[in-house]
C-alpha cells in the first residue's frame, strides 16, 4: 500500500523504507521552535537532562512573539530567560525585538522552513509550514526540550483525510473562508490525530499566503498537520526565501486515505466562526438572514492572517473609508518585513486614515495578552484562529473569526459585513 | 499504582485557554498556575479540588493551544487522573511527557457524574465508580508510551538511556 505525503516525509526522517498509520517512530528533526511562553518551560526541562548544550545550534529557532515587546515584568523575565539561553548556546536563529515577527509568519519568510522538513514547535500553530510541503506539528515544552537535546521526537504516524480542492474562488474569498468552511464541516475534532492533505486542481488558485492560513488552522480541526503538495506557486516562493536545499515529497498514487472530501472553491461564501468554537460557522448570507451583529473591535493580524496579502486585502477595502464610530480597528502586520512593505505600499497610511491603529508585530490580542483585550460583553471580529471562551479577554466577551476582507468591511459598517455590503 | 478521588465533570472540547487562561502565562511556576486552574470554565474548581481528585470530560479534552502549562496546572492542583472520551493530541503528548495520568474511556466519560467517588487501577486499566458501583475498562497505552510513563516522563526516559 502506498504512503501519504506526510507518511513519506516521516518514513524518511525515521530512516525507514515504509511507515504505516498508527506506527510509533523516532524521527530526526530539521527544526525545533519555541516562543517566549513555551521556551522558558522547555529550558527548565532541558536543564534536568544529562546533555551538554543543544543538538545543533542552527536547527533551533527561538522567537519571543507572544507578549513581546514585554507587556509586564513577568513577561520580561521570561524573555530574559530565553535571551540568555540563546546567548549561552549560541543559537543562530534567535530573533530579538527589531528582527522578530510572529513565529509562523517569520520562519518561512526567513527561509528556515522548506519542503520535506520535519519540524516541531512548542506552539500549536506550528502546523503552518505544511503549506510549503513540510511535516510540521505543534508539541509541548517537554517535547521541545527533548528535541533541542537529542534532535529527535517520537510520533504516531497519522492516517489522513484528503481534501480535493476544485473550482475557482470569487473575489474576496480567501484561504480563511476555505479553512473556516472545512472546520465548520468536520468539526473541531474532525481531523483528530490525523493529517489534512490538500490536493486538487483548485489549489492553483490558492496563493502561498492562502495556504499558510489554511495549514495554520489544521489544528483547529484537531489535525496533527495540514500539508500541501509542492507546485509552481511553492517553488516561486522558495526561490525568493529558501536558504538551503530541500526534498520534494509526493503522495503515492495508491496512498490510502480515511476519506476524501471534495470542495468547490466557487461555491464558497464569506464565512464567519461564531463564539465559542471555530466550528460554529455561518456564511454571510446566513448572518444577514439571522439579524445584525454589532461589534466593538476588529483585529487584523496574527500567525493566521498577518501577512502582506492580508494587509493588502484589508487596505483595499478600507481605502477612502472610515471605521464606524465606536469601533476600534487594530492592525498588526505579522513581521517587520510585512510592516515595512505595508509602509512602502501606503497600506499603513490607509489604515491610519481610516481611523485604525497599527501595532508592531505581536501575538498580543489573539490570546488575550495585551494590545486589544476585550471587556465584559464586548464583541470582536478577528482574523485570528480561536474564539474560545475568554480567549481575547473577559469570559463574557465574544470573538467572531473571519477573513481580512470581512474584518475590514465589518470595521466600516460596525456590524458583521462583507465587501459586497459596502 | 492507584488513584481515588471525587469527580469534577466537564463536557466536550474543554480547551487549554479555559484550563489556564493566557493572562496567567506570564508565570511558569506550577503552584502559581494551579491557583488559576479551570478558572474560566469552573470558578469553584480551585477552592473545591482535593489531592487525588479526578477530572472526567467528554470528547477532545485539552484542545487548542499547546501550552504545557495546562497539564502542569492540573497536575499541580492535585488531580490524580483525567478521564475523557478523547483527548486533543498535543494535550495527550504533554500529559504523557510530564507524567500526568490520563485515560481514554468513552463509556466511563459518559456514565460518571460530577461528585462521584471514583477509583482507578492504572495497572489493570480498571475504573470503578464507587458511588454507582459501575466498572469500566480504559484503553491501554501502547508499550512505547508505557515506557515513558514508567520512567515518570520524557526527560527521565531519555536520561535513563531510552530503555
Amino acid at each position: 500500500m502506498g504512503m501519504t505525503m506526510t507518511q513519506k516525509i516521516l518514513a524518511h526522517a525515521a530512516g525507514l523504507p515504509e511507515v504505516k498509520a498508527g506506527q510509533l517512530i523516532m524521527a530526526d528533526l530539521d527544526l525545533v521552535l519555541g516562543n517566549d511562553i513555551t521556551s522558558p518551560v522547555a529550558i527548565h526541562e532541558l536543564e534536568k537532562m544529562k546533555v551538554e548544550g543543544v543538538f545543533n545550534k542552527d536547527k533551533i529557532a527561538l522567537v519571543p512573539d507572544h507578549f513581546v515587546p514585554n507587556k509586564d515584568i513577568k513577561s520580561a523575565e521570561h524573555c530574559k530567560c530565553v535571551r540568555e539561553f540563546a546567548r549561552k548556546n549560541e543559537i543562530t536563529n534567535y530573533f530579538e525585538v527589531g528582527q522578530m515577527g510572529i513565529e509562523h509568519a517569520l520562519l518561512p519568510e526567513k527561509g528556515l522552513t522548506v519542503p520535506g522538513d520535519v519540524i516541531i514547535g512548542a506552539d500549536s500553530h506550528t502546523c503552518t509550514y505544511g503549506a510549503l510541503g513540510a511535516f510540521s506539528t505543534g508539541v509541548g515544552s517537554t517535547d521541545m526540550a527533548a528535541g533541542m537535546a537529542t534532535g529527535q521526537a517520537w510520533f504516531k504516524v497519522p492516517s489522513a483525510i484528503r481534501f480535493n480542492i476544485v473550482g475557482k474562488p470569487a473575489k474576496h474569498i480567501s484561504g480563511k473562508d476555505l479553512i473556516l468552511h472545512i472546520i465548520g464541516m468536520i468539526g473541531v475534532d474532525g481531523a483528530l490525530y490525523r493529517s489534512m492533505e490538500f490536493t486538487g486542481e483548485g489549489i492553483r488558485h490558492l496563493t502561498m499566503d492562502d495556504r499558510f492560513t489554511i495549514a495554520n488552522m489544521a489544528i483547529e480541526a484537531g489535525g496533527k498537520n495540514g500539508i500541501f503538495p509542492v507546485d509552481e506557486i511553492t517553488e516561486e516562493y522558495l526561490k525568493e526565501h529558501a536558504t538551503r536545499p530541500y526534498t520534494v515529497y509526493e503522495a503515492d498514487p495508491d496512498a490510502e486515505y480515511d476519506e476524501t472530501i471534495e470542495i468547490d472553491l466557487s461555491t464558497l461564501r464569506p464565512t464567519v466562526s461564531f463564539p465559542h468554537l471555530p466550528e460554529n460557522t455561518h456564511t454571510i448570507d446566513q448572518i444577514h438572514a439571522e439579524g445584525d451583529i454589532k461589534i466593538d473591535q476588529v483585529v487584523i493580524g496574527s500567525c493566521t492572517n498577518g501577512r502582506i496579502q492580508d494587509m493588502r486585502e484589508a487596505a483595499e477595502i478600507l481605502k477612502g473609508r472610515k471605521v464606524a464610530p465606536g469601533v476600534r480597528l487594530i492592525v498588526i502586520p505579522a513581521t517587520q518585513s510585512v510592516y515595512l512593505q505595508s509602509m512602502e505600499e501606503g497600506l499603513l497610511r490607509t489604515f491610519i486614515e481610516a481611523g485604525g491603529v497599527v501595532s508592531t508585530p505581536t501575538c498580543g490580542p489573539c490570546l488575550g495578552g495585551y494590545m486589544g483585550v476585550l471587556a465584559q460583553g464586548e464583541r470582536c471580529v478577528s482574523t485570528t484562529n480561536r474564539n474560545f471562551v475568554g480567549r481575547m479577554g473577559h469570559v463574557d466577551s465574544e470573538i467572531y473569526l473571519a477573513s481580512p476582507a470581512v474584518a475590514a468591511a465589518s470595521a466600516i459598517t460596525g456590524q458583521i459585513s462583507c465587501p459586497e455590503d459596502l | 499504582m492507584q488513584a481515588k478521588g471525587r469527580v469534577f465533570k466537564y463536557g466536550d472540547n474543554v480547551d487549554t485557554d479555559v484550563i489556564i487562561p493566557a493572562r496567567y502565562l506570564n508565570s511558569s511556576d506550577p503552584a502559581e498556575l494551579a491557583t488559576h486552574c479551570m478558572e474560566d470554565i469552573d470558578k469553584e474548581f480551585v477552592d473545591k479540588v482535593n489531592k487525588g481528585d479526578i477530572i472526567v470530560a467528554n470528547k477532545n479534552f485539552g484542545c487548542g493551544s499547546s501550552r504545557e502549562h495546562a497539564p502542569i496546572a492540573i497536575k499541580a492542583s492535585g488531580v490524580s487522573c483525567v478521564i475523557a472520551e478523547t483527548f486533543a493530541r498535543i494535550f495527550y503528548r504533554n500529559a504523557i511527557n510530564i507524567g500526568l495520568p490520563i485515560i481514554e474511556c468513552p463509556e466511563a466519560a459518559k456514565a460518571i457524574s460530577a461528585g462521584d467517588e471514583v477509583e482507578i487501577d492504572f495497572d489493570s486499566g480498571e475504573i470503578r465508580d464507587l458511588t454507582t458501583g459501575d466498572s469500566f475498562r480504559g484503553q491501554a497505552f501502547p508499550e512505547f508510551m508505557q515506557k515513558i510513563i514508567a520512567n515518570e516522563g520524557l526527560v527521565q526516559w531519555i536520561n535513563n538511556g531510552r530503555p
